[in-house]
């Protein structure tokens, strides 16, 4: 009989009861004996030099223990943060790198530079001794956009970077590109931004350093999707701590979305000054620190053109991005409108040829790096929006030049003529699905219905594949990847048949606690309560990349599978000493070895028990225990794909928008728990939502000042803002190079969302001659377009 | 600059010397160790930080815990029974996989028991008007939306809906 | 927030002396001045706070229309049967304020006092022909509002509270801020017999009435006699969320949409 809580099972969540009841341990919840309390002093200028710190009156504020700046980390001889990808530009030389220091030591590039630190008593005498602080500053002109970075003349953020430029990169076939273009019949062209958004995880970041002078041992405490990461970044080049003395922690982290894979100043400057001040040393952000200083996403400005024949086939694309980095390199940043980008710009279309330029520039903003999605949902918004623009030009119907140029399941696995290869989808398949659920045919008399009552109607279609799991680790490495790119497991059975798993995934939402004690649960036949699931800790988990990209199971779980197989192998060999029988005759199924053919059987926790008191146990041949570690390095990324239809009104009196309904087909392979998929999927649908109707970081281009830095004007999607959902997978096409067939879920909702509605706002607005509006599809875009086109609408 | 504010917070009395920008939220988590209640902004918007103060669901990020001098007190850790087991809203949350990665959830749970507690049966606008004021980045609401739902009615007494593959 | 000393004071005069102190300010229900206070974008040096005083709570029917007294919360205000009674008008528009939360704390003395340009009660003490009392005087509604953050109260006089009249049809339409649910533009519509009065929060610094919409709706009270009318869009507030002439158009929409829905 099937495990009840196995593979496929709906189980509810093991973590929720610590949540729900407020048990749960977040990095600010930590307290220790003496802990002193960490403000940062930041940057109230986009750009300026610093001229001199007089951090005398602050000292002499009660309470303060210490006022550290950037000249202290530098006689301390204190690394740069490091930057964890390095590109190439097309002439062949490497990305300017520029130094990042936890602390600044002459210039400040951004608004929220940190330039010291306060350490007090308390936070509030933290934050009184931090206004005491007096910087001398010698404000410099800012550039606060990408394309003004680049505009002749514009200031430079960083000396050694000409023109503001860290590289200037590309990907694909130039010369067939242009060919295709010189004999396409028909051509599409869009401009398009892509607007910079604030991850906005609900925890703000927090950091907790600790020193034990007895021992040279430091512990940080942090936010983080990746302790062994930071743990390396931090130690290696930082502050030079080997790892066995440096221990990381990453306990509950309250979400992610990419903004806490990267290594902080913050973590730096914590673990430094714990042994400074002798003391344990908290820091935690607020909101408004958040949006100052967390790596933000997107912010591209492209053009692309898509070449087709007379029949709308497509025959070659060109995209040119311009992406902006912010001030410094945040760990990932290049790689993110790189090889996370532009090698997805064929989409699920069997475009022949594709060219792709990047340019990416420094300005005096936020750094940015990954968000949810990182580079892919910026492919897809740009090739989906880009096909609509198609769809026009022919004349066809928006399904039907999509359904005409996918990628057949036939042609799988299929090379993409921008390095990837797919190894599974059934693009059609997806397609066919979603159409009854939003009941297509229906779509014109619901939009005459709309228009009865003075709205304007609109559906929006929006096909995405996605690259999830890095990998391998060498190819990556050949593209600039200074990481590998695997994962670990340690599978523990202890005596009495419970386990341990240990891995180096990390779970900030994802339920890990609850899927990959699945996994065990129905791989040896075993309750579900019986597994214990530990991450987060690099004491206590042998290694770990961590979580991002949709990795932890397709990566994650893999490496879980092959511990598991260890043990299992093991097990047999210790199952035929003690039934006497030859191992070739163990036939074991769920955690059941049985000689085949008869009646004689073990459990593995049998077995377990033996490992660990071997009185009956071939100790010439095997060690006594069963824990076995493994470590996976995928074959090939996993590719999830899908198809998302999202219906909605606008009110053109306001320019309001309201989705209708959305509908979401996926296809993730396997599923592990449909639960928890579900719920990943309509999280990520509500950030791609927010990212087309509402959210906007918004920096002034001449000061480079935040505008919206707070949710006063940082509009967050909320539950009356957003409908429920219509989700759909299957599981026809499962990952062909993972032994759990799973491809990765959590960013997909995002990352065809908001093509999706944007899709639907411009197919709305269609009738005013509306062929492409930037995101956020903000009332007053919408009204302004409206009334902008309706004077020419009166006079044809 | 300093006050002795004295309150019931989930049933006992507490009594501490606090100084008087002290925050509701900073005496919960700071003096008293109950850290179930979140700061997950500082413009009073998110509501990871919502607690109830007489019965009434406020954020304590924006009230000085002088205001709640003498108030009963309800946080996140008082609101299961004694013997663990969930409030009924604390289980429809759990049922229909209303939380994710768990900040905002002891606010979005505090403020769910307050709205079914001023509307017994609400319908999904309402539910979701009602909690305009809890911002949750990773459930996207709609698995909110159904726990409220479930909680509701399991707290006017029926039974939390089995979940639905959806 | 910086450090100050608290006082609460049990009755109105002996908060009228504590006001007296240096840079002391008045906390009501604190959701404006304590997220202020926590930003650090004010100093004071006492905050009295008014909760405990019984003369500036309570809502009852005076003179056909209702009193309210300054310290009454929103959410008093949204549930309170006699206020969806009297001028249901009034209830819907504190059921709009900020989220569940901030009603069950904010004030309406708190927020006529602070003067915000995007609140929403401004534009019903002015549509409401009210009459605003204090510990010193009465002042009439109209005079009450006199620029950005900026009343007819003086220094140290404390609100005590406001009577507003009993229209014959009343409604309050809100275009809100997405980001902060504050108003971008609020209209509340009240007819008293033959006389409109149309009150504009929001939109420009201060809450003010859009007199030729007045006009139309005295002779038509329909949503259509607004057709054709708009208010001056210069001088209107502009931000990243609205221009000023998305803004003059919004409050058309809006005094349409309150017209309907006080027919």
């Amino acid at each position: 009989m099937a495990n009840p809580n196995g593979i496929g099972a709906s189980v509810r969540r093991r973590e929720d009861q610590r949540f729900l009841t407020g048990r749960g341990n977040y990095t600010d919840d930590f307290k220790r004996l003496n802990m002193t309390h960490a403000v940062h002093v930041r940057s109230p200028y986009a750009h300026a030099r610093i001229l001199g710190i007089d951090v005398a009156d602050a000292l002499a504020m009660p309470g303060v223990v210490a006022v550290l700046t950037g000249a202290d980390m530098e006689a301390d001889k204190v690394g740069s943060l490091p930057c964890g990808w390095q590109i190439h530009s097309k002439d062949g030389s490497p990305m300017k790198e520029p130094p990042h220091y936890p602390l600044a030591r002459d210039r400040v590039r951004y608004v929220g530079d940190a330039v010291a630190v306060v350490i007090a008593e308390t936070r509030e005498q933290a934050r009184d001794a931090a206004e005491m602080v007096v910087v001398d500053y010698e404000e410099l002109p800012a550039v606060g956009s990408s394309t003004r970075a680049i505009a002749g003349g514009a200031p430079l953020v960083h000396d050694d970077a000409p023109d503001n430029v860290c590289y200037d990169w590309h990907l694909g076939d130039k010369a067939a590109t242009d060919a295709a273009f010189a004999n396409a019949a028909h051509v599409a062209k869009i401009d398009l931004v892509n607007q910079r958004l604030v991850p906005n995880a609900m925890e703000p970041r927090a950091a907790m350093g600790e020193y034990d002078q007895s021992n040279g041992e430091y512990t940080l405490t942090t936010t983080s999707q990746n302790p062994h990461v930071t743990r390396l970044l931090m130690g290696a080049f930082v502050l030079g701590i080997p790892e066995h003395k440096l221990r990381v922690v990453a306990p509950d982290v309250g979400g992610g979305f990419g903004s806490k894979i990267f290594h902080y100043g913050e973590e730096a400057v914590v673990t430094w000054a714990a042994r400074k001040v002798g003391r344990p040393v908290k820091w935690t952000a607020d909101r408004s620190e958040s949006f100052l200083t967390d790596a933000h996403g997107r912010d591209h400005v492209s053009h692309a053109e898509l070449a087709m024949d007379a029949d709308g086939n497509f025959l070659a694309l060109r995209v040119s991005t311009l992406a902006n980095l912010g001030a410094y390199l945040s760990t990932f940043a290049p790689s993110i409108p790189t090889y996370l980008y532009a090698t997805l710009l064929a989409g699920q279309y069997k475009t022949p040829a594709i060219y792709a330029e990047v340019k990416a520039v420094f300005t005096n903003t936020s750094p940015v790096d990954a968000y949810r999605g990182a580079g892919r949902p910026e492919a897809c918004y740009l090739i989906e929006r880009l096909v609509d623009v198609a769809a026009g030009v022919m004349g066809m119907d928006k399904t039907e030049i999509r359904r005409r140029n996918f990628v057949p399941k036939e042609a799988m696995p299929y090379q993409t003529p921008v390095a990837l290869q797919y190894d599974t989808g059934d693009f059609a398949k997806n397609l066919d699905i979603a159409l009854p659920l939003v009941d297509y045919p229906g779509f014109q008399q619901r939009r005459a219905e709309s228009k009865a009552r003075g709205k304007l109607r609109g559906i929006g279609f929006a096909t995405y594949i996605e690259a999830c799991g890095i990998a391998p680790s060498n190819v990556a490495g050949a593209l600039g990847a200074r990481a590998g790119l695997y994962e670990c497991a340690e599978v523990r059975f202890h005596p009495t048949g419970s386990v341990t798993v240990f891995t180096g995934a990390h779970s900030h939402g994802q339920g890990h606690e609850t899927t990959f004690a699945q996994i065990v649960a129905e791989r040896f036949g075993i309750p579900i309560e019986n597994v214990e699931i530990v991450h987060g800790d690099t004491n206590k988990i042998p290694f770990g990349m961590g979580t991002y990209g949709s990795r932890s199971l397709a990566v994650g779980g893999s490496a879980l599978v092959k511990a598991m197989d260890k043990v299992e192998r093991k097990a047999k060999k210790i199952a035929a000493h003690m039934l006497e029988a030859a191992e070739t005759d163990i036939e074991v199924k769920e955690g059941r070895f049985t000689v085949a053919g008869t009646d004689k059987s073990l459990g593995i926790g049998d077995i377990a028990l033996q490992a660990y008191v071997p009185h009956n146990f071939p100790l010439d041949e095997l060690e006594p225990g069963l824990d076995e570690q493994a470590f996976y390095d995928p074959k090939n990324f996993t590719y999830p794909n899908g198809c998302h239809v999202c219906e909605l009104e606008i009110d053109p009196d306001t320019g309001v928008t309201t989705i209708v309904s959305f509908a979401a087909v996926d296809d993730f392979g396997n599923v592990i728990n449909p639960l928890i998929v579900e719920g990943q999927v309509h999280g990520g649908l509500v950030q791609g939502i927010g990212q087309a109707l509402y959210e906007n970081c918004v920096y002034d281009e001449e000061s480079g000042q935040l505008v919206t830095g707070s949710y006063m004007d940082y509009c967050m999607p909320r539950a009356d803002d957003v409908p429920s959902f219509t989700v759909r997978y299957h599981e026809d096409q499962p990952c062909t190079h993972n032994p759990l067939g799973v491809k990765g879920c959590g960013e997909a909702g995002t990352i065809g969302a908001a093509a999706a509605v944007m899709n639907a706002v411009v197919d709305a607005l269609s009738d005013y001659g509306v062929t492409h509006m930037d995101m956020p599809a903000t009332p007053e875009k919408v009204w302004r377009t409206i009334r902008d086109a309706a004077p020419a609408m009166a006079a044809e | 600059m300093s006050c002795t504010v004295s309150m019931t917070v989930n049933g006992k009395t507490v009594s501490r010397e606090v100084e008087e920008r002290t925050l509701l939220v900073a005496f919960l988590r700071e003096h008293l160790g109950l850290t179930g209640t979140h700061v997950g902004c500082d413009t009073s918007q998110c509501g990871a930080c919502v607690v109830h103060v007489d019965g009434r669901s406020v954020k304590s990020c924006t009230t000085l815990a002088v205001q709640a001098n003498g108030a009963d007190v309800t946080t996140i850790e008082g609101l299961a029974a004694a013997d663990g087991t969930l409030h009924p809203m604390q289980a429809a949350f759990r049922e229909h996989h209303g939380l994710q990665c768990g900040f905002c959830t002891p606010g979005m749970v505090m403020s769910a028991v307050d709205l079914v507690r001023e509307n017994p049966s609400p319908t999904e606008a309402e539910i979701r008007e009602g909690l305009e004021g809890n911002i949750c980045r990773c459930t996207g609401y709609h698995n909110i939306v159904k726990a409220v739902k479930a909680g509701a009615e399991a707290m006017a007494g029926g039974q939390a809906t089995p979940v639905a593959a959806e | 927030m910086y450090a100050f000393n608290y006082q609460r004071p049990t009755s109105l005069a002996d908060a009228a002396t504590a006001i007296q102190a240096d840079e002391a300010k008045l906390l009501g229900g604190g959701q404006t001045l304590l997220p202020t206070l926590k930003q650090r974008l004010a100093r004071p040096t006492d905050l009295i706070d008014l909760g405990a005083i019984p003369e500036l709570k309570g809502i009852r029917e005076a003179d056909g229309g209702l009193e309210i007294g300054a310290f009454t919360r929103h959410a008093e205000v949204a549930h309170s049967d006699l206020v969806k009674r009297v001028i249901p008008a009034l209830a819907s528009l504190a059921e709009g304020i900020g989220d569940r939360q901030v009603r069950n704390m904010g004030t309406m003395g708190g927020s006529i006092a602070n003067a915000d340009p995007s609140a929403d009660y401004p534009s019903a003490v002015v549509a409401l022909k009210s009459v605003v009392t204090t510990d010193r005087r009465t002042i009439s509604g109209d005079d009450f509002f006199t620029g950005m953050f900026e009343t007819a109260l003086e220094p140290g006089e404390i609100l005590k509270s406001v009577r507003y009249s009993r229209p014959d049809k009343a409604a309050y339409a809100k275009f809100r801020n997405p980001a902060s649910r504050y108003a971008i533009v609020g209209v509340f519509v009240a007819k008293f017999g033959a006389e409109v009065r149309v009150a504009v929060t929001g939109a420009a610094g201060s809450v003010f009435r859009a007199e030729a919409f007045e006009t139309a709706l005295a002779a038509d009270f329909r949503p259509e006699a607004l057709n054709g009318l708009s208010v001056e869009a210069d001088g209107l507030n502009a931000d990243i969320h609205a221009s000023a002439d998305y803004r003059a158009h919004l409050v058309t929409v809006m005094a349409k949409r309150a017209v309907e829905a006080a027919r």
